[in-house]
């Protein structure tokens, strides 16, 4: 471990395990939902595993599932889902010193870059303090995700006839549940409106994968930013 | 999914992140990028929603599944927790087609 252990939990008040907790705990019902959703779409089980693993990006993940499970390409997949995760990279400037500046650090810290750990780590100000809470968060939100993934799948590989338990209605739920805080947000709102329009719209038209990166014209709409300091970062709140 | 795609996405994706803790003392990143990514993050997530809701295939994917999906998005506007707006959403669209809805 990087910090000594006892110091590490003095560090970190009970609020903040508690909410640490109760974000792992709705993680891993998302995750679990991940696992089941893809093995019973068709998905080998190892997909939904090893992506959860090397991806570690739950919007990201689903995405790029849902774009092979509908039938679209394996590159409209990846693209959908660079596209998503391209927020990670100011959010890794944002949270780079509680990552630390060792490569030894750097490497594995990297990749627990999340939208939770971030909104976690920014409501800390002193510097021990946010180290501890970015590690804390992140291995926490790590082992739970992928554990769950792995149940997921498990239970996936179970059911049978997916359409009659309605599962095929649960994806686009998830992935509403977590959009619907960014859509606050006048401008964004707009944009993401006129973006699911123009997906349906072409839906029937070109191969699947295509309209939802071509959705990305509704960013046209998306207009000037709002008065500063609104916060614009989407999925902080819930992954 | 092939692996060499997951792998694309993996290594992509672990690329964005590492850039921060590697290059925060030498680049700063434009205020209006980082609201261009989010509103393309919120853009992105909406049109798989709408296409996942409505279409199945090149055609309407049948009435039941969007009732669901808006029974779960009417819980989620009112807060309820997680897992109840994604059980509601799926028992809704599996009663309806119990009842015969496609």
């Amino acid at each position: 471990m990087l910090l000594d252990m006892r110091s590490f939990w003095r560090t970190l008040d009970h609020g903040s395990l508690r909410d640490i907790s109760l974000v792992c705990l709705a993680d891993a019902i998302v995750g679990a939902s991940f696992g089941a959703i893809t093995v019973s779409g068709g998905l080998h089980p190892w997909v939904p595993v090893t992506m959860s693993v090397l991806v570690f990006a739950g919007g990201a993940q689903f995405a790029a599932a849902g774009v092979v499970l509908a039938g679209g390409s394996p590159a409209a997949a990846v693209l959908a889902g660079l596209v998503l995760n391209a927020r990670l990279l100011p959010f890794g400037f944002t949270v780079a010193d509680a990552v630390g500046g060792r490569w030894r650090t750097r490497l594995p810290g990297a990749q627990l870059i999340t939208d939770e750990t971030v909104a976690f780590t920014l409501r800390q100000h002193e510097r021990q303090r946010r180290r501890v809470t970015f590690w804390t968060c992140g291995l926490a939100l790590f082992g739970c995700w992928n554990v769950a993934v792995v149940l997921g799948v498990l239970a996936g590989a179970v059911m049978r006839n997916t359409g009659s338990f309605g599962l095929d209605a649960a994806f686009p739920t998830v992935l509403l549940a977590l959009v619907l805080p960014s859509l606050a947000d006048r401008g964004t709102r707009n944009a993401a409106l006129a973006g699911a329009v123009i997906a349906v719209a072409l839906t029937p038209l070109l191969p699947a994968g295509l309209p939802v990166l071509l959705a990305l014209a509704g960013l046209l709409l998306a207009g000037r930013p709002a008065a500063a300091g609104a916060d614009t970062s989407p999925a902080l709140e819930a992954r | 999914m092939p692996l060499l795609a997951i792998a694309a996405l993996a290594a992509g994706t672990y690329a964005f992140r590492l850039a921060g803790p590697v290059f925060r003392h030498r680049i700063r990143i434009p205020d209006r990028v980082q609201r261009l990514l989010s509103v393309a993050t919120a853009v992105l997530l909406a049109a798989l929603v709408a296409t996942a809701a409505l279409t199945q295939g090149h055609s309407f994917a049948g009435w039941a599944r969007p009732a669901g999906v808006l029974v779960g998005g009417v819980l989620a506007v009112r807060r309820a927790p997680f897992p109840v707006v994604v059980v509601a959403a799926a028992a809704t669209t599996a009663v309806l087609r119990l009842a015969g809805l496609p």
